[in-house]
């Protein structure tokens, strides 16, 4: 059976909503499959604006993983704006695939990519706009199978109603996993209907499917157990790994847009995972071990790229990006190569020191130095030991008069806000190490004129990290702290106007809290709050904390509990935490330890370089780190002019 | 260094692209087809294009114009068939000529619109026509930057005359269509000015979103109401006087596409 595109209803509708061309599709290095040829069909969504959706690099993996294959269809579909939502319902149009305007309810999978939870009220949308009941228990065998990935997805509780399952890890190897599952179900008459195929993914032991697992509680609100309500469901859900990233040079053929996107750039992952251990950071947790793409694997996906997008700009990216072991060699061989193309080279997450100002140097061989981004993330020299993240002062201050003495006009420094243990004290100090910044830029450029960014946010703990027993600092205290670090900063008469001071208020974060370790009973928070109109919570002009707050205080209290008692209290070590039961390879016990490290002080190597710290996750998931050097070059590409 | 210019279209589902999406899109085509560019100076060097009078976002066109600089001369029309194969569907090089002659922008002095009135019965759309053109002055409002603006929309219109069309899908019944041809005048008077000022003379009021294209634009011809091809001059001058030889040898020497 076909299934009719719905664009000239969507097409009449496009002459009154802003950016249209973000709905029409047509990107080059799309791909529109027949449907008739097809007996999987995927629909995947980014579910935020096209802008920020379309150059995400998950789903673009996914969709040119799945289309590659024979008899396999992946489309795309992202969150329409409000003013096209409108008239969808006035209009009766349904959510559908930029592609080929399919509507969402005819796939057999919708896959919706969670980079942060502030997407679920989106999901919502989504769902509604395609038809599909938000309830996962009201869905019959004919409705899409609703999947969840992403790194929010470590803790899918929150939207466990919503979702028929979720996948943790990386995608590559699980989506087909899930497409040979369904297929076979498919061909078999679909027997036993939705609950057999869901039943079929979760025997996998690798697809959370919420709905065969019971919580149970304490009277305290607390969790007693969580236990599988059906025979051959697994007790704990593993996550993916990818071991060899060279065999997976994805995307190979980048989509490249009409409409203007959030990232405009050929983006190369060059490895994926950290070991670093900055206890905050749960992708660093979560995407270990560090598996290195090696340096021809990178240059060869660079030059196909930038072939097959025209792109001006390669981006370098991983968790940080200057740990690759070849880095150096992979920078240069790339300046090289690309002088007398005008290609920019970027490279994101680097840490403080001052080799990365000499990468840095070299990246911009042919352009302007203009401001250089450092994330030494706390401001006192004991913060960064609670939070592992090691860099002295001297690091930082010795970095810094390298990049201003080379000639970089602007330093911008990424601190976090409301860490555990931290005092006022703790936080005053980035005022301190500001000026320090600036006295010593002036005094090695010999200008005045030069300017450090203080930009800062707060801190959310987050599950499968050290912290996710943590307290969070309540959204008062953290506005409270972040005034006075202004006010010292503004004080200042001799530096102070050359330092800016960029930050986020407490609220958001309090929200994002409250959606990262919570359980199942949040799900009736973000219901009400979609139902109340809540859209875009990622954007401050759609967020609105008020309308999240008096959501939560209508629906928590039925379950006798409150905003606080998910976000600013702390766990004890015996808690069942809503997320213990999907695997992240982390050993609990390792994790807590880490925890008591940090309350102590006390920092711990990257395991790259040292022994094995037995976080838990190479023996759990029978993976490796794999990292070079390989020795190998880039070589120049021989130019035919 | 040679100039070529180029007429272009925007077809179908991409006439929803705005004026920056295009730019954006046909500058990345031309790094695809290892177009040999000048670049601007600075520290941000831009190709250089040279764009001319952009269709409004979410109308059609025939015929929208531009010219590139290049370092090496090429052939317009092996120029023209590389970046069609890099360009996606509906955004079309249908001309190419070497630059001859000084001020294509100076010779693009009107457009000729085709407005496409599904569900619009053509008689209705006839009075309307009639009506509006016997007006002095029709007065029509447009949201601009600094808020409404108002300003008269008859004197730009050139010609204006409506005809009967077949509708799109079965059961839609007749619908009207109006060719139209507008003076470039400041401020500009788009086909949507125009379609305001049948609603405000005639009350003309279509269903449906009109369906817009742009088919020419050129020097007007004000006593058959309608304009001249803006490449002939270029293109008579070319054939007055071929590339010389050693151009000649430049252009074929270079490989096309030396990927």
């Amino acid at each position: 059976m076909s299934v009719e595109s719905v664009f000239p209803q969507l097409e009449a509708l496009l002459p009154h909503v802003q950016k249209p061309i973000q709905y029409v599709g047509g990107e080059l290095n799309s791909t529109v499959k027949s449907w008739d040829e097809c007996d999987v069909r995927w629909a995947l969504m980014y579910p935020d604006a096209y802008e920020v959706g379309l150059p995400n690099q998950g789903v673009m993996i996914l969709y040119e993983v799945l289309n590659e294959r024979e008899g396999v269809l992946a489309e795309r579909t992202y969150s329409v704006w409000p003013d096209l939502e409108e008239l969808m319902r006035e209009h009766k149009v349904p959510q559908f695939t930029v592609d080929a305007h399919r509507p969402v309810s005819a796939f057999d999978v919708f896959g919706v990519s969670f980079s942060t939870e502030l997407g679920y009220t989106n999901l919502l949308t989504a769902l509604d706009l395609a038809g599909i009941p938000l309830d996962a228990a009201d869905r019959t065998v004919d409705h899409p199978v609703v999947v969840a990935g992403g790194h929010a997805a470590f803790n899918p509780e929150p939207i466990a109603d919503f979702i028929d399952c979720a996948v943790i890890g990386d995608g590559e190897q699980a989506v087909l996993e899930m497409t040979e599952i369904i297929r076979a179900w498919k061909a078999e008459g679909r027997p036993g209907g939705r609950d057999e195929l869901l039943f079929r993914l979760a025997r996998t032991g690798s697809i959370y499917v919420p709905k065969f697992y019971d919580v149970e509680y304490l009277a305290d609100g607390r969790i007693s157990r969580v236990v599988p309500n059906r025979s051959g469901v697994p007790w704990r859900v593993s996550k993916h790994t990818v071991m060899d990233l060279d065999e997976w040079p994805y995307p190979k053929q980048p989509l490249v847009p009409l409409a203007e996107t959030v990232h405009e750039r050929m983006s190369v992952e060059i490895f994926r995972g950290c070991t670093r251990g900055c206890r905050f950071c749960q992708a660093g947790m979560i995407t270990r071990p560090v598996r290195e793409r090696s340096i021809t694997g990178i240059g060869e996906m660079v030059d196909k790229g930038l072939k097959n997008t025209g792109f001006e700009e390669v981006g370098l990216l991983s968790l940080s990006s200057a740990d690759h072991t070849e880095i150096g060699d992979i920078a240069k061989g790339l300046a090289d190569r690309y002088t007398e193309d005008k290609i920019g080279l970027s490279l994101p997450s680097t840490r403080v020191d001052a080799f990365n100002i000499d990468l840095a140097n070299e990246l911009t061989r042919n352009g302007r130095r203009s401001g250089l981004t450092f994330a030494p993330e706390g401001g006192s020299e004991r913060i960064r030991k609670v939070i592992n993240k090691m860099v002295s002062e001297e690091d930082l201050i010795r970095t810094v008069s390298t990049a201003y003495g080379n000639g970089w006009r602007q330093v911008k420094l990424y601190f976090m806000c409301g860490l555990p243990t931290e005092t006022d004290e703790d936080v005053l100090q980035i005022a301190d190490m500001a000026t320090k910044v600036i006295a010593k830029g002036r005094e090695v450029s010999g200008k005045n004129d030069i300017r450090c960014t203080v930009s800062i946010g707060g801190f959310v703990p987050k599950p499968h990290t050290p912290f996710q027993w943590a307290p969070q600092l309540s959204a008062e205290d953290t506005d409270a702290r972040l005034e006075k670090l202004r006010e010292r900063i503004r004080g200042d008469k001799k530096y102070g106007r050359s330092i800016g001071f960029r930050y986020h208020d407490g609220k958001p974060g309090i929200v994002e809290g409250l959606l990262s370790r919570g359980d199942r009973r949040v799900g009736a928070v973000i219901r009400a709050v979609y139902e109340d109109g809540g859209r875009f919570d990622g954007w401050r002009e759609h967020f609105s904390y008020d309308r999240w707050m008096e959501c939560a205080e209508r629906t928590l209290p039925e379950v006798g509990l409150d905003v606080d008692w998910y976000t600013t209290r702390e766990r004890t070590y015996e808690e069942v935490l809503p997320w213990d039961h999907l695997d992240s390879g982390l050993d609990k016990d390792w994790l807590w330890e880490d925890w008591q490290d940090s309350l102590d002080e006390t920092e711990v190597e990257d395991c790259r370089w040292t022994p094995c710290f037995d976080c838990g996750v190479c023996p759990q998931m029978d993976t490796s780190i794999q990292i070079g050097p390989t020795g190998r070059k880039l070589l120049p590409l021989s130019v035919v002019k | 260094m040679q100039r070529i210019r180029l007429r272009y279209t925007k077809r179908g589902r991409l006439r929803f692209t705005s004026h920056r999406d295009f730019q954006r899109a046909f500058e990345r085509a031309l790094r695809r087809a290892e177009v040999p560019m000048a670049y601007s100076a600075g520290f941000t060097p831009h190709p250089k294009v040279s764009y001319a009078n952009a269709a409004p976002t979410g109308t059609g066109s025939e015929a929208e114009y531009l010219e590139i600089q290049l370092t090496e001369a090429r052939d317009p029309e092996t120029l023209r068939t590389l970046l069609n194969e890099s360009l996606p569907d509906g955004l079309d090089i249908t001309d190419a000529v070497e630059a001859r002659t000084s001020g294509l922008a100076d010779r693009l002095q009107a457009s000729v619109w085709e407005i496409r009135l599904d569900r619009v019965a053509p008689a209705d759309a006839e009075r309307a026509v009639a009506a509006f053109l016997e007006a002095e002055t029709v007065e029509v409002e447009r949201r601009t930057k600094n808020g409404m603006r108002t300003f008269d929309a008859r004197a730009a219109v050139a010609h204006l005359e409506a005809s009967a069309g077949r509708g799109d899908r079965p059961g839609d019944g007749g619908c009207a269509i109006l060719r139209l041809v507008v003076r470039h005048l400041t401020p500009a008077v788009r086909p949507d000015d125009v379609l305001s000022g049948l609603r405000a003379t005639a009350d003309l009021a279509p269903p449906v979103p009109a369906a817009v294209t742009r088919l020419a634009q050129g020097l007007l011809d004000e006593e058959s109401g309608t304009v001249t091809d803006p490449l002939a001059p270029d293109r008579e001058a070319v054939q007055a006087a071929p590339p010389t030889a050693a151009e000649l040898t430049a252009a074929v020497a270079a490989p096309e596409g030396s990927a």
